[in-house]
This record gives structure tokens, C-alpha cells and sequence, in this order.
């Protein structure tokens, strides 16, 4: 079946072309070629599909705040193509067995593409090695305790290695448990008139830094989840220096809000790692210019909205951001401060496949058919009653973006459109 | 709609009115019959979800003295935290036509919370460790009984000021009424972030040097066990309240504290029942205090 998205622009000045898909790949450009089917880009930009490699899909186990169907579907509506889910579900995906049948049940869906992450430690408890072989062979694309810290370091050195063997990456979310606390917020000011227990910069610094050195000390490869303090940004910067195997990724949200939003007490921007200050969002955008950071993620964690009504301290962690992650960043940061559009793509495709070991997203010939055309000129009302994910509400609720996604294309076949 | 959960959206002006209306009530309650009818009709919920016996009952009794109808919500915060949300709580009081709540919780904001779901004047009676605004202002009503007035008054804070919401209460309000607040305790108890709130000093001897009146916090045994203080014995040494800190004061100095106390650790027994001491004071200043708020929320002109 050929497939002819018409109308769309490569880059935002450039002419207008068309891109031909046969049946799940790309058959060429501007091709002298009768379709199928015919799709309008109405003069968007056309990209790759964006690929994110951190959001919680909530299966199996807490399908209540969202399931692989709604959270693929929302990925989708984002632009993203392929979405890498973490394992803190309930069971955690530890198992071979559990993993296989979610990654069947994503491909019935013919949503976004599904590639899991699997636990690196039995239970996510950080006490005994997971069968990282055989979850592997199950399809696993990432190892990672995210939703835990890891608080014992001779597990996590011992994990490293025998990931590195298997050609997989360990993500981590660093952040030292016993200083963290209880934290529920960023320690600083805020925190401290707002009478809320806080969580310090240093704890993330403090195990990002131990962290590098497990990396050096095993020459694996890891990848540092979230990052969120300018002070972690910068042990980054130096490992990367001294030639550490080390990439980074970093939050829609820690790019745009601070712990000023949590004086109004709402619990929608109550999150792990925390907002922090401005000076931290300015520092981050500093490292996706000059390339300490290795690419974006939403760290997509929906909850439901009586979760999310309980007060500062009961309230669960996270923020639901996958819908209106490159609409947020295209409008307050290229927009608004000047980065480049490219550099925020590379971000959202190539630089997650290169984090992720996988091959090159472009719109080549024989390349995969994951394709988004974005709207990048009309501004669109943030509408969370009209999310595809269970998570009906948003930080960002009400505001005006650009750059909305309104065609999305998974393997050739159409998975979201406007 | 005015609520009281601090002082962020209250004036110098607002604020002196309160404090004139509470010596109308306190001349109330030197009646025999210690009864107005301004509040008659109106159903005031104490919703407490956190621990209090003095709060509550100097609330309830306010109401009272006002003719209120006064119900009391009593929860354990653990109730909550088992599934039903404060939201839901609110929604099913408000469906039995409260006027108004009187809310004290352990999380910072649920008062907040509590105005905006139940849409009834709402008084905050403590939010986690971050407010008390009705203790700081039968605070500052007890120090302006006693020095006429409050501008250019100096006080002294002294005790777990990181957790207090006392504290912070106080440092607000008598910041906005023209007073001097210092901030007094051990380093791990002094946030620094606090700098911009009032001034702050681990001395206890700088706090109370000129100061009118000095206040002890209470000292929380399970700071210890959490790494914020060494021993009882050490803080008792370093900053008790006591005579021979008072000496650093001045002269006329009156001695305060928001209670419950543990006589004979943050502060000396002797001291406390010393006639410097006026902290039955501002127990009885409370209910006057807290009737003042109500008339002012629910019927009083802004």
C-alpha cells in the first residue's frame, strides 16, 4: 500500500514536498508515484517521530491511572512514535514472561511502538540481580530501578557489568534515598516558607557523582535519568570531559517550572526528582545547548486526579506531560528563548537512539514509517479534559502552545491525527 | 471571600481591627453571662485532623460565646491517607450547610485546600509545620496588652524554629504590625532559608538582648531520633528560657509560650509560673481572639 503525505516542509523555511511510505517504510520523496492513500500536511514540518525513553505506562497492575492503550494513544497525540516504559508496575517487570506479553498486547494496538525497559534488580528492591539475559531476549532495551533509588552501590557496580556485556544500558535515578528523606519539594526558600519537608540539590549531585565513578570504574554504559540540579549537570559535564561513558537525559517540566508553582499548594506539580529554581532551568537549558545533555524526556507519570487532590504530603509523585511535551518546548524554548528547532528535534529522536543503542530515526529511504508532522503556527488551547491519557489534567492546563503534532504515523499506518 | 490561612492576603489595617475587636469580646467574657448573639444561626465545623486539645476547645468555645452551633469533625490523618480524600471529607461536610471550618491538618496548604472545596470562610488552626495565624495574633494581642502597642517591639523566638508554625506565624504578622522579630535556635532547627522572614541568630543571648518579650518553643522528642538534635540535656544547656537568659532582656521582658509546655526543658518551671510569665494570659486571650476572627469572617464588615 502506498501512502503520500503531501504538503509538508522539511525544514520551516524550506519548500513544500512530499514524502511516499510503502506499506511500514519510507519509499522516497517527491516520487512520481499514484497513492493509495493521500494525507494533508497542511505546510507542517515533518520529523521522525519523536522516541521517548522514559514514561510510565502503568501496566500491568495500575491500570487505574493509565494502561498501555492510553498511554500509547497519548504518546501518539505527542508525535512520539516509539515510547520506552519503565518497570515499576505491580508486578514489577522482573519477568521474561510479563515483559513478552506486553510488548504482544502494544502490537495489537497499533498505537505507538512499545520497546520496555526491565528491572535491573529482582523487585526493583536492589538486593539481587534480575535475569537481565533473558529479559533481554525478551526485549528489553534498557535496565533501570527507576521508581527506586539505588541505594546500594556494589549492586548497582555489579548490574553495570553485566549489562555492558549484554549491550544494554542502565538508567538511574539518582538520588540519594537518605537524603532525600521525605522530601516533597526542592529544599530552598519555598520549602522552608511553605513549611514543607524538602529535598536537597546535594542528593542528587551527591549519587549522580557516586554514580559516574561506578561508570568509570566499569566502563558500561549509563545513563542518568531526569536530571534536574545544576550542580548534577556539572559533575556531567566534567565525567563527559574526562571521557566517561555517561549520557544524560532531562524533563520537560524541569526546563519550564520551578518550586515557585508549589505555592499554591496543588499536588499536580508535586514530582520526583523535584522543580527546582530558576537558575536550575537555566542551567539545563545551558547543557542541551552545549550538549552535556544527550536528550529530552517527559518522565510521562499519571496519576489519578483523587490522587492528585490529596494534599502536598500524601499526594503521589509525578507529572502526566507526553501530550503537550514538544508543544511545551517548542513555545518556551525556541520560541521564547531562542533554541533551535533543530537542536530540539535532534533531541527528541536522534539523540534518544543514540542514548538508547538504536539505529538512526531519519526519513531515508528503507527507513522505518514513524513519521509526525507538526504544526508549528497555530496556537492551541492545553485542553487536559481532551487528553488521551487517563491523567485529565495538566500543569500546564489552559495555556496557549504552538507546535502541536497533527499527524502521526506508526509504521506506515496512522496512530493520531487532527 | 476573606479566610483566614495567613496573613498573605490580610492588611496592617485588617489586622488592627481584629486586634481592637478582640478587646470588645474580651470584655465579653468579663460578663457574667459570657454570651453574644452575633453568630446565631451559623453552623461552625472544627474539622481537626491532626491532634489538639487547647486549639479546639478555645475555638469551640469562641463559637460558642457567639452563639454558634458548633460540630466537630475529628480524624486521624491515617483515615485519610487509607483512600477517601480530603476533598470527598469536605464535600460530604459541606453537603450539611457548614458556614464555615475551622481546619487543623498535618500538611502544609490543607487549608487551603479546605477553602477552595468546601467555598465557606475557612480559618486555618495550623497547616503542617507552615501556619497558626490565630496563635500569632492572640500573640501579638497579649504583647500589645501589655506595652500598649506594638510598633518597635522586640521578640524573641526561641526553639525548634524549623519545624514551628508558630513561628512563621509570628514572624509574619508582627513583621506587618510593625514589631522586631528574631528567630533563635540550634543550627540544624534555623533553616537559613528563613533570612528573608526575620532576623536570625543560633545566640540566644544576641536574641534577647533589649527584647520585650521572649518566647519558647515547644522541643519535640522525635527531633532526636531524626538527626536535628543531640540531647535534651545539651538544648536545655545551650537555650532554656529560663531566669539567667532573661537577665540578657529587658527589665519589663515578659515571658511567652504557645504551649503545651514541658516545664524545665525549653523553658524553667520556676519561669513559667513567675509573674513575667503571661502564657495563662494568652490562653484566655485566645477564645477573645478567635471570637474576633469568626465576627470578622462571617459577619463583620471588611
Amino acid at each position: 500500500m502506498i501512502t503520500k503525505i503531501k504538503n509538508v516542509k522539511r525544514t520551516p523555511s524550506g519548500p513544500l514536498e512530499h514524502l511516499f511510505l510503502e506499506n511500514d517504510l519510507v519509499l522516497g520523496w517527491n516520487l512520481e508515484q499514484s497513492a493509495d492513500l493521500e494525507l494533508d500536511g497542511k505546510g507542517g514540518l515533518i520529523v521522525p517521530a519523536f522516541l521517548e525513553p522514559h514514561a510510565h505506562l502503568r501496566e500491568p497492575g495500575q491500570t487505574e491511572k493509565e494502561d498501555l492503550e492510553s498511554g500509547l494513544s497519548a504518546a501518539t497525540a505527542g508525535g512520539y512514535g516509539t515510547v520506552v516504559c519503565m518497570p515499576n508496575t505491580i508486578p514489577v517487570l522482573d519477568d521474561p514472561g510479563i515483559l513478552s506479553s506486553l510488548i504482544r498486547k502494544a502490537e495489537t494496538l497499533g498505537l505507538a511502538r512499545l520497546r520496555p525497559s526491565a528491572a535491573l534488580s529482582r523487585g526493583q528492591k536492589g538486593e539481587s540481580l534480575a535475569d537481565l539475559a533473558l529479559l533481554k531476549e525478551a526485549g528489553a532495551t534498557m535496565f533501570t530501578d527507576d521508581g527506586r533509588t539505588n541505594e546500594d552501590a556494589h549492586l548497582l557496580r555489579r548490574a553495570l557489568e553485566y549489562a555492558h556485556s549484554l549491550g544494554r544500558v542502565v538508567s538511574v535515578h539518582a538520588e540519594d534515598a537518605s537524603l532525600r528523606k521525605d522530601g516533597v519539594m526542592n529544599e530552598g526558600v519555598v520549602s522552608e516558607e511553605l513549611g514543607l519537608p524538602g529535598n536537597p540539590w546535594a542528593a542528587e549531585s551527591g549519587r549522580v557523582a557516586r554514580d559516574l565513578e561506578l561508570c568509570e570504574l566499569t566502563g558500561a554504559r549509563l545513563h542518568i535519568q531526569h536530571l534536574s540540579t545544576r550542580q548534577a549537570l556539572e559533575r556531567v559535564r566534567e565525567a563527559k570531559k574526562r571521557g566517561v561513558n555517561v549520557t544524560c537525559e532531562v524533563c520537560c517540566h524541569h526546563l519550564t517550572l520551578t518550586d515557585e508553582s508549589l505555592r499554591g499548594f496543588n499536588a499536580v506539580y508535586k514530582v520526583a526528582p523535584p522543580l527546582r529554581t530558576q537558575r536550575d532551568c537555566d542551567a539545563l537549558l545551558g547543557g542541551l545547548l552545549d550538549g552535556t545533555v544527550d536528550c529530552l524526556a517527559t518522565d510521562h507519570a499519571p496519576h489519578t486526579l483523587a490522587e492528585k487532590e490529596r494534599d502536598l504530603l500524601e499526594a503521589p509523585f509525578g507529572i502526566g506531560n507526553i501530550e503537550v511535551a514538544f508543544p511545551l518546548l517548542y513555545t518556551r524554548l525556541v520560541l521564547e528563548k531562542g533554541l533551535s528547532l533543530e537542536r530540539l528535534i535532534h533531541l527528541m529522536t536522534e539523540g534518544v537512539s543514540r542514548v538508547l543503542g538504536w539505529p538512526p530515526s531519519t526519513l531515508e529511504p528503507g527507513m522505518p514509517a514513524d513519521v509526525t508532522v507538526l504544526d508549528l503556527e497555530t496556537g492551541r488551547e492545553v485542553k487536559p479534559l481532551e487528553f488521551r491519557s487517563k491523567a485529565k489534567f495538566s500543569p500546564w492546563a489552559g495555556e496557549t502552545l504552538k507546535g502541536w503534532p497533527i499527524l502521526t504515523l506508526v509504521r506506515g499506518k496512522v496512530a493520531h491525527q487532527i | 471571600m476573606k479566610h483566614l490561612l495567613d496573613f498573605d492576603d490580610w492588611n496592617r489595617g485588617e489586622l488592627e481591627s481584629i486586634l481592637e475587636t478582640s478587646n470588645m469580646m474580651e470584655q465579653v467574657l468579663e460578663r457574667p453571662i459570657k454570651k453574644v448573639p452575633a453568630l446565631q444561626g451559623f453552623t461552625i465545623c472544627t474539622a481537626f485532623f491532626e491532634n489538639s486539645t487547647r486549639t479546639k476547645v478555645s475555638f469551640e468555645l469562641a463559637a460558642r460565646r457567639m452563639s454558634a452551633d458548633v460540630v466537630s469533625f475529628a480524624s486521624g490523618a491515617s483515615s485519610l491517607s487509607k483512600g477517601e480524600s480530603l476533598r470527598d471529607t469536605l464535600e460530604t461536610l459541606k453537603a450539611m450547610r457548614m458556614d464555615c471550618f475551622i481546619v487543623r491538618h498535618p500538611a502544609s496548604g490543607a487549608a487551603h485546600q479546605v477553602a477552595k472545596f468546601s467555598n465557606s470562610p475557612t480559618v486555618n488552626a495550623g497547616d503542617g509545620r507552615r501556619a497558626h495565624p490565630t496563635q500569632a495574633l492572640l500573640d501579638a494581642y497579649t504583647l500589645k496588652k501589655h506595652f500598649g502597642k506594638l510598633e518597635g517591639l522586640k521578640v524573641a523566638i526561641i526553639g525548634d524554629v524549623r519545624h514551628s508554625r508558630v513561628a512563621r506565624s509570628n514572624a509574619q504578622l508582627l513583621k506587618i504590625l510593625g514589631a522586631d522579630v528574631t528567630l533563635c535556635g540550634p543550627a540544624p532547627l534555623l533553616p537559613r532559608e528563613l533570612s528573608g522572614m526575620a532576623r536570625l541568630t543560633t545566640d540566644p543571648l544576641e536574641a534577647v538582648k533589649g527584647a520585650h518579650a521572649v518566647m519558647a518553643l515547644r522541643i519535640q522528642q522525635e527531633r532526636l531520633s531524626s538527626g536535628f538534635l543531640s540531647s535534651l540535656y545539651e538544648y536545655r544547656a545551650g537555650y532554656q528560657v529560663n531566669e539567667k537568659l532573661l537577665k540578657g532582656a529587658r527589665e519589663d521582658a515578659i515571658v511567652m509560650h504557645p504551649g503545651p509546655m514541658l516545664r524545665d526543658l525549653e523553658i524553667s518551671g520556676t519561669l513559667a509560673s513567675s509573674g513575667r510569665s503571661v502564657i495563662l494570659e494568652q490562653v484566655e486571650n485566645g477564645v477573645a481572639v478567635r471570637m474576633a476572627v469568626l465576627y470578622h469572617l462571617l459577619v463583620g464588615k471588611k
